[in-house]
């Protein structure tokens, strides 16, 4: 059963990551990586992980994607893409060269260091998955506990993203002014 | 645990396709905004290596892992569009090609 979804899960993810990367119109990009992000979504189920399965819908196919939308949108750029032209001579083929070796690189690591990995560390106490806990319970055990102080920093993080954005994207009348007023000399001189 | 049958190394194999996929993507792609979502799928692709080895190893690290990945991936796309969007307004339509004031 696992491996029948893990199967068409796998399938789903990677149709629609080539679709991302492939589709000329940024809109329909945008909806190709709702698949793959659900697709992902139910890998964290099939790994118990079912409140990051939860959030992964809800903030990355929901709020991120929704953002993406909201921008391509607002600049009009929804119009497609000539993806036949090649901008810089031999872009192309040298992408799919580093591509395929960093896929050879990583498969390579993973074929490895598969067996090295599994049975490596079984943890105990709060961190082991085994026990009774619901997976909620035990990430906010965690979190709140090992990890507070990087919470803490996220928090900060959070809050420093918010004002770059107000910041990078307001347009305040005051140099809205001046920059007419600089504009207008340019064209007296 | 139903992970029975299902190793590690198939999620691990599933990571590096998508990974590597991203990575291809990023370097073809010229519109900023599709760059930005192959950005979103290596990020993704690491995801779910970290909860398949969390699974594996038994620990719940991979997934507060997986946690501090979505709270910085938000922020990144908060930053970017942000960028984005002053980028656009000075000039719109711009491509990543098009921003190359700091090229030397």
């Amino acid at each position: 059963m696992a491996e029948a979804v893990f199967a068409v899960s796998a399938v789903i993810i990677l149709a629609g990551a080539i679709g991302v990367v492939a589709s000329r119109n940024p809109v329909h990009a945008a909806l190709f990586l709702v698949q793959t992000l659900v697709g992902v979504a139910v890998l964290f189920v099939l790994n118990d992980a079912h409140f990051l399965a939860a959030v992964q819908v809800v903030v990355y196919a929901g709020a991120i994607v929704i953002l993406f939308l909201f921008v391509i949108m607002l600049l009009g750029v929804d119009k497609a893409e000539e993806l036949r032209i090649e901008p810089i001579f031999g872009q192309r083929p040298l992408a799919a060269v580093v591509g395929a070796a960093l896929a050879a690189v990583l498969g390579t690591v993973v074929i490895t260091g598969a067996d090295v990995l599994t049975g490596l560390r079984r943890a105990g106490g709060d961190r082991a998955l085994d026990g009774d806990a619901t997976d909620i319970e035990r990430m906010g055990r965690v979190l709140f506990g090992e990890f507070a102080f990087a919470v803490e920093i996220t928090a900060a993080l959070l809050t420093v993203a918010v004002v770059g954005a107000v910041v990078l994207t307001r347009r305040s009348s005051r140099s809205d002014g001046s920059e007419t007023a600089g504009a207008a000399r340019a064209g007296d001189a | 645990m139903d992970l029975a049958g299902l190793s590690t190394g198939w999620y691990l194999a599933l990571s590096v396709a998508l990974f590597a996929i991203g990575g291809v993507g990023l370097l073809v792609r010229r519109n900023p905004l599709v760059m930005f979502m192959c950005v979103e799928l290596m990020l993704n692709a690491v995801n779910v290596a970290f909860v398949a080895l969390g699974a594996g190893l038994n620990d719940v690290g991979g997934q507060v892992a997986v946690f501090f990945v979505l709270v910085v991936a938000a922020t990144e796309v908060v930053i970017g569009l942000a960028l984005v969007v002053a980028i656009n307004r000075r000039r719109s339509g711009a491509t990543a090609d098009d921003v190359s004031l700091l090229k030397g």
